[in-house]
């Protein structure tokens, strides 16, 4: 597998590595809050290939989101920090740009889609306008040029009429319309990486089939590199080639699709898999069995204890877990999880 | 309502009578719930005058029964009118035009009091835990209201009920003084079914009961539904655009697209043999959860056309691949295609 590079994430990659686009290393960002400190992401590391599709999966307060927040640096301050780590885009350490380097990056090589088309587009602006906009600010170009390719960028992400669509504001498009405008918008600068935070999740399901379409479409013609943030497990089988699981801000396991699907090693991954009801026509065997429930609530991330956050919801915990979070280590090859006891779990369900 | 032959669907009467076999549910005799020919149109008002300038077909012609301890999955994209049914159903909206029965008796037009008897066998769970209980109650006092409408007792017996309530659903009767955003959500979802149980409903709607809950606490609630209906012989209507969800927790589908049911079947047949080209396309859109699996995908194209205006002849037909002329003027009647299998287009 192409996107499997030879130097980890973890072990200290070299700032140099040519075959990575980009490299997060141990990136901490804390929130100060009147409720105490929290560790929103607590030393997460991944590193993406060129043109690869990165999945981050996790539920709703496990940090996916304000992970790719922290890599647009787009983090507010107060009340949230990034407090340590890097992110380095072909070897330059977003972090330590001044705010006005960083606005020439974000948009130009690096930019977002957001959940929410309806609330990340402005309201009062033509749509050819905002995705004009960042063409006039990082490229330099006319006004008239920008709403030209604006239109083309349109006409790719598949909006009939281009130009009469160009002179609409958002409302007068529909959910799936918009997000292909937002993709248009973050796509007009050609970047390197695009992040797109649960594109599909307020969208209805054959809408959502044709925007990750639309998406895994220009990733091939453009050599874009995707971050997926989502928590459907369905949507990452079907466009990652490479998947992170956080739990509780922090990164829980790793590896390629194929592998953490066949073999999932730590139990909130398992439990992940065996909670989702799946159709028939997915299902090798017949019948609808009960759900497999993960007990418990997520906990909140603040006063986290130095145990496995994951213990107290997990059936395998013992002493070991309840005392110490386990190191994140490579249990099979390019298989990473941070677990005690994820030899015996594995056994345990494949036996 | 007469007992004998109650055709489990009602077909609107202009169109082609289907073959005599009704859907048997379940539990057989008087449906729990009978909707048939269930219409509502919104009303759109512009102007100084405030004329009404159109209508929104939320629902157009909507039949189908329920039978005693069975679950019917509605399911839909956005806009197709399946949460208008719910609350129809449950008359927080008025229908337009159809009939409802509940146990054989029509309650349709039934006025406020008149309905209250019937209210309490009929309860509705809402998708979105946060804002469907009152910020200011006590989680006890929340799932103790109906029981102070609809009941007389002293207050302790009351707390009794409240509190057989609370350990019924999985939560702790310590927590019966807490306030809502002392919850998290899966556990707000749980007094919302509390709160629906309170009465011993025959009919419980969930209207996407779990779709704002995270996968691990959605796995908890529908196993927690899924317990109740077997103790309890509970019925339910629930309305979801999960599939999956909507496969695992139902005996029977229909599938809705703007305002009207499109297919209508037992979900292993709607799984298995689909032929409704939306159900297909619905099918079809799923992702699948995992990556060994690779299927050929036709991604439908297209947006939903507003029901302010929707297509003439059947509805489906500015996005079918299949559709033919006739699709585009005639509207296809559902038929019973064989026993049970219900479908309403042209070229099945």
């Amino acid at each position: 597998m192409s996107i499997q590079a030879a130097t980890r994430s973890d072990s200290a990659a070299p700032a140099t590595a040519t075959d990575h686009v980009l490299e997060v290393e141990d990136l901490q960002t804390y929130f100060y809050t009147r409720g105490g400190l929290v560790k929103a992401v607590d030393g997460v590391s991944f590193s993406l290939a060129r043109g690869a599709t990165l999945a981050i999966v996790g539920e709703s307060g496990c940090g996916k989101s304000v992970t790719a927040l922290s890599l647009m640096r787009l983090v507010a301050d107060p009340p949230g920090r990034i407090i340590g780590g890097a992110v380095r885009l072909e070897g330059v350490d977003l972090l330590g740009l001044d705010e006005a380097a960083m606005r020439d990056i974000r948009g130009n090589q690096i930019s977002m889609v957001f959940q929410e088309p309806m609330t990340s587009l402005n309201p009062v602006m033509t749509i050819g306008r905002q995705i004009g906009e960042a063409l006039i600010l990082h490229q330099r170009m006319s006004n008239k040029a920008a709403l030209r390719r604006a239109i083309e960028m349109l006409q790719l992400v598949g909006i009939p009429e281009p130009e009469q669509r160009a002179k609409e504001y958002p409302h007068q498009l529909s959910g799936g319309m918009r997000q292909r405008a937002m993709i248009a918008m973050a796509l007009a600068c050609n970047p390197k990486v695009l992040i797109a935070d649960e594109p599909t999740s307020a969208l209805d399901v054959t809408i959502q089939a044709q925007i990750l379409e639309l998406i895994a479409k220009l990733q091939r013609e453009l050599g874009t590199a995707v971050i997926l943030i989502t928590h459907d497990l369905g949507v990452v089988a079907e466009t990652a080639e490479r998947v992170i699981v956080m739990y509780a801000g922090r990164k829980v396991e790793e590896a390629s699709v194929g592998e953490l699907f066949a073999r999932p090693l730590h139990p909130y991954t398992r439990g992940l898999m065996n909670s989702i009801p799946r159709l028939a026509l997915m299902r090798q065997e017949a019948g609808q069995q009960r759900l497999q429930e993960i007990p418990g609530i997520v906990p909140a991330l603040s006063n986290l204890p130095q145990a496995c956050t994951f213990a107290p919801r997990c059936a395998f915990a013992d002493d070991k877990c309840r005392g110490q979070f386990p190191p994140y280590q490579e249990k099979r090859p390019d298989h990473w999880a941070a677990c005690w006891h994820s030899e015996g779990i594995a056994e345990k369900a494949n036996g | 309502m007469v007992e004998t032959a109650t055709p489990a669907l009602v077909m609107p009467k202009r169109e082609t009578p289907a073959r005599e076999t009704p859907i048997e549910a379940p539990a057989l005799g008087v449906p729990v719930l009978e909707v048939s020919g269930l219409s509502k149109h919104f009303p759109v008002r512009k102007g100084v005058l405030r004329r009404t300038v159109g209508h929104v077909y939320a629902v157009d012609g909507v039949s189908f029964t329920i039978g005693a301890g069975e679950t019917l999955g509605l399911v839909g994209e956005s806009g197709c009118g399946k949460t208008t049914v719910g609350r129809t159903i449950m008359r927080l909206i008025e229908p337009t035009a159809g009939s409802i029965h509940l146990d054989g008796h029509d309650v349709t037009r039934l006025g406020k009091t008149e309905f209250r008897p019937y209210r309490r066998q009929l309860q509705i769970i809402f998708q979105d835990p946060f804002s469907s209980l009152n910020p200011r109650k006590r989680a006890g006092d929340i799932v103790g209201e109906p029981l102070k409408i609809h009941e007389a007792l002293s207050r302790g017996e009351r707390r009794e009920r409240v509190s057989a309530l609370f350990e019924r659903v999985g939560l702790r009767r310590a927590q019966m003084d807490n306030f809502p955003h002392q919850f998290s959500g899966g556990q707000r979802q749980r007094i919302g079914v509390a709160r629906a149980l309170a009465l011993n409903p025959k009919l419980i709607i969930g209207d996407e009961p779990v779709s704002a809950l995270d996968v691990s606490i959605q796995a908890q609630v529908i196993n927690l539904l899924m317990d109740l209906q077997r103790d309890m012989k509970l019925s339910y209507l629930f309305i979801s655009h999960n599939l999956a969800v909507v496969e695992h927790i139902s005996h029977r589908i229909a599938v809705m697209y703007l305002g009207r049911i499109v297919e209508y079947t037992d979900k292993v047949t709607l799984f298995t043999r689909p032929l409704h080209p939306y159900t297909e396309a619905l099918l079809a859109a799923v992702p699948v959860p995992d990556p060994a699996i690779k299927r050929v995908k036709r991604v439908v194209q297209g947006d939903v056309p507003s029901p302010l205006k929707p297509p003439p002849g059947c509805r489906f037909h500015t996005r079918c691949p299949y559709a033919e002329a006739r699709c585009r003027v005639d509207v296809p009647a559902l038929r019973e295609v064989e026993r049970g299998h219900h479908v309403a287009c042209h070229l099945r």
